[in-house]
């Protein structure tokens, strides 16, 4: 029991980020129709660049806030200079171009940083805290509730804000926003921003926990899309329910049926669901029009 | 006469939303069947159901006798059914012969290897196809644009092809989706024609068309469909003094006219 | 459109005459390699540019084409030649089985469900040490046929026969991918790209064509894997991975994913630009990135596409 309880918390941990990544790829696919697989690399930047203005001398929060500003530009650059030049491009050049930027940013932060990995220290400290016989670390806690916080603003901000309301009137009809008055250009810059940041939180958020390096950012890309493709595309509380879906699928795997095969675990489960359930668990069913 | 299509009791709801209810008809060899009705009547959902394209909640479909219902159109296509579509679905990249060629598809193709490694049967098949396919754009007159890439004809060429198209299954049923849109009255009167032909060589037709003049002066049977329902049926003289029609569709169409 | 016969014939005269202007014997090394690519692009273009189906995973197909080069030999003493034609009929039998579920799904959800069975089978031919010797990968025997050639007198370096085993594969390959695009399957494979609905009204069954593209492509990607494995006598798990199929899949996009020429000159780009980028060492992912970007925001339609259009316009 406690060694199930110890699988379930880490794989909430993890689909915690996961989660993170996967709302990111949704904000972008909303506004744009755009997948984003440069997603992880955001991730990437907020550790790094929490790092390295750590040991230039801020304190950890400041240089936090500082990569999630920076990271942030970042992803608004992104969508001015390689994404709303290419409107219109088939899908394929368009996840041409996200990957393109994907490789882009890993080359700039190898450049700009190094290859070695880097962590800083946890918030709390790392005594673990005891739950039901399990063990959870102070900095899990802090992704966890992370997480929470950004959904909860992110839900208020769709159903209470005009802004939020702005931005998913564009995701339902772009032209139909644009005649009612949207600036739809603002809207996708917003929701790069928006996308990139949370990413960079995320990564903030867990680099006491699992280290970062230059090359992290790939290999949460593919997990959050798998996430976010889990939940069903464009689907915020799909994108939550994908990602700890997909966190605690691995963790039971590794726990229980090999740890080799964790990463296999997400996209064995997003196969079988496919099969099943072509749009994903929350995706809508639509019909062709002709 | 045997009745060739028979639709009854069809019916669609979208999200809860009756889009077509309870629609039955018959078209018989060689008969022109138009269906009527103001926009957003349901004229277009109820081709998509009766072509396979939407599966229908309610109903049936007949294709001389069979029951087809919601049967892929692919799979019609082999019965003898045909189409064109309100909103053009030319195969925009490739070539106007190209796209009349598809039409063949049935006719023309053969085992895979044939057409990897370019086998004379493969040849042959192709090559038959091709000298129809030509012959058959000569018809809507469109044999001189044979090469050309199809997104650079003009919206009534592209009609017509689609048309062509259609035929080139020599169907024994062919729904015709608004073919006369867009074009001016010249090309109207050849669609007019044309239509009036392939009937006569024993096709039945089912048209959905706009144009008042052309529904009255080729259709043998009207059914007039209002919110998805059908309000009334009949020979066109009869359908044009009808005074349900007159108030759902012809009374807003003849104040425009 | 540029014809098949002329397409042949720049792709035959590219291939004998390339090597009078090579300066070293190194470049027989990347001739090989782009005629490699170019083999896997040419599937690839079959599956995008003429289905306009995506798929992100097909170097999972050239890992299957070339671990069977490597255990078929050593486990049942098959002739390796003979394993490379197992192992694309396997990898098309594997195509043909997670196609038919998998080609049901359209746009993004088809792109991670191939993305998925891509990362599977490099999960598992990394994972499976005991048959695959893990991640540092595995030795291929050696094809045998160069020395069959030196007995009837044609002596030629280990570079320069992999240059002419190639290139005679990728011109034979794009062979049978020009037949295909005029042919009543090719005809109704681009016509299910252009419009799904219409091309099922006019008969054509969609499933199993996009089915048998698949299928096609994933036996291209295969022989591409076996080719590679035999020239280099050596295979890793890295073959199968992602970063693979992404560079083909660009490849294929860059060229102009239509066209079988485009295949051609998007694998040649690719498969130089990394080797001139060595010089700039540490930038070389920076500009990878940039060209990567840069010719999809400025060429979408492609490489190929982009400079017809540029010639025919100045004809105007």
């Amino acid at each position: 029991m406690a060694e199930l309880m110890q699988f379930v918390l880490s794989g909430l941990t993890v689909g915690a980020v996961y989660a993170l990544v996967a709302l990111g790829f949704t904000i972008i696919y909303n506004a744009s129709d755009v997948v984003n697989f440069a997603q992880g690399e955001f991730v990437m930047l907020g550790g790094m660049i929490t790092v390295f203005a750590n040991m230039a001398g801020l304190p950890i929060p400041l240089a936090a806030l500082t990569a999630i500003v920076v990271t942030a530009v970042a992803g608004v650059a992104l969508n001015k200079l390689a994404i709303e030049p290419a409107r219109g491009a088939p899908v394929v050049s368009l996840i041409i171009i996200t990957i393109g930027a994907s490789i882009f940013m890993r080359g700039l932060a190898q450049v700009v940083f190094d290859k070695q990995l880097h962590r800083f220290p946890a918030f709390t400290g790392d005594t673990p805290i005891m739950i039901m016989g399990a063990t959870i670390l102070p900095q899990a806690l802090w992704v966890l509730f992370g997480a929470l916080v950004v959904f909860a603003g992110l839900w208020a901000f769709f159903t209470r804000t005009l802004t939020g309301k702005a931005v998913l009137a564009t995701s339902n009809n772009r032209l139909a926003a644009q005649l009612v008055g949207i600036n739809t250009n603002w809207v996708m810059t917003m929701s790069f921003a928006l996308s990139a940041g949370i990413g960079a939180l995320a990564g903030v958020l867990v680099t006491p926990i699992t280290n970062t390096s230059y090359d992290v950012g790939i290999a949460l890309a593919l997990k959050g899309f798998a996430a976010a493709m889990l939940g069903g595309m464009g689907n915020p509380i799909g994108a939550l329910v994908g990602g700890l879906l997909l966190g605690l699928i691995e963790a039971l795997t590794a726990g229980y049926i090999s740890s080799v095969y964790k990463d296999a675990a997400a996209f064995v489960v997003i196969l079988l669901v496919l099969f099943f359930m072509p749009r994903g668990i929350f995706g809508k069913s639509s019909t062709d029009r002709v | 006469m045997t009745t060739l299509l028979e639709v009854s009791g069809l019916g669609i709801t979208f999200g809860g939303l009756k889009a077509v209810q309870d629609v039955g008809f018959r078209v018989n060899p060689g008969e022109i069947v138009s269906v009527i009705g103001p926009n957003g009547a349901g004229k277009t959902t109820l081709f998509n159901m009766i072509s396979g394209v939407y599966k229908p909640s309610t109903g049936s479909v007949k294709l001389d006798g069979e029951n087809v219902t919601s049967m892929d159109p692919y799979l019609l296509a082999r019965r003898g059914l045909s189409r064109t579509f309100q909103n053009l679905q030319i195969f925009q990249t490739m070539t106007v012969l190209e796209n009349a060629i598809s039409g063949f598809h049935l006719q023309e193709m053969g085992p895979l290897l044939a057409d990897l490694f370019h086998l004379p049967s493969m040849k042959s098949r192709a090559g038959k196809a091709e000298t129809e396919a030509r012959a058959l754009l000569e018809r809507v007159r469109l044999g001189n644009a044979a090469e050309k890439e199809a997104s650079s004809l003009s919206y009534g060429a592209l009609k017509r092809l689609e048309i062509a198209r259609a035929l080139a299954l020599k169907p024994r049923v062919l729904l015709l989706d608004e073919p006369a849109a867009g074009c001016n009255a010249v090309e109207t009167e050849e669609i007019d024609h044309l239509i009036a032909e392939v009937a006569a060589s024993g096709v039945a037709i089912l048209l959905v068309e706009h144009d008042m003049k052309m529904v009255m002066r080729i259709s043998n049977h009207i059914v007039v469909l209002d919110h998805g329902e059908k309000i009334a049926e009949g020979r066109p003289e009869e359908v044009s003094r009808n005074p349900k029609v007159i108030e759902a569709y012809l009374g807003t169409e003849a104040a425009n006219a | 459109m540029v014809t098949k016969r002329v397409t042949l014939l720049i792709l035959a005269i590219l291939v004998i005459a390339s090597p009078f202007f090579f300066p070293s014997s190194f470049y027989y090394r990347i001739g090989s390699l782009i005629f490699v690519n170019g083999l896997a692009v040419t599937g690839l273009v079959i599956l995008i540019g003429y289905a306009g189906q995506i798929s992100l995973g097909h170097a999972g197909f050239a890992g299957i084409g070339g671990y069977s080069c490597a255990l078929l030999p050593a486990h049942l003493g098959l002739h390796p030649g003979i394993a490379a034609i197992v192992g694309a009929i396997l990898s098309g039998a594997i195509a043909w089985l997670v196609g038919r579920p998998i080609l049901r799904l359209k746009g993004h959800y088809l792109a991670i469900a191939t993305l998925g069975f891509g990362i599977l089978v490099s999960m598992v031919l990394a994972n499976e040490a005991w048959l695959t010797k893990g991640p540092d990968g595995i030795e291929v025997p050696d094809l045998g046929l160069k020395d069959v050639l030196e007995l009837v007198g044609l002596d030629l370096s280990n570079s320069q026969f992999w240059y002419w085993f190639s290139g005679i594969a990728f011109v034979i390959g794009a062979w049978v991918a020009l037949n295909l695009y005029d042919s009543p399957s090719g005809r109704a494979l681009r016509a299910l790209h252009g419009s799904e609905i219409a091309a099922r009204t006019v008969g054509i069954d969609v499933a199993r064509l996009k089915l048998q593209a698949f299928v096609i492509s994933a036996v291209y990607a295969s022989l591409a894997g076996s080719l590679l494995a035999l020239q280099n006598k050596f295979i890793t798990p890295d073959v199968a991975g992602f970063m693979h199929s992404i560079e083909w899949v660009t490849m294929a996009v860059l060229g102009g994913a239509g066209s079988v020429l485009g295949a051609f000159f998007g694998a040649a780009i690719l498969t130089t630009l990394p080797q001139v980028l060595t010089v700039f060492q540490e930038y070389e992912q920076i500009l990878l990135g940039l060209v990567m970007m840069l010719c999809m925001i400025f060429m979408r339609d492609g490489l190929l596409p982009s400079v017809l259009r540029l010639i025919r316009g100045k004809d105007k």
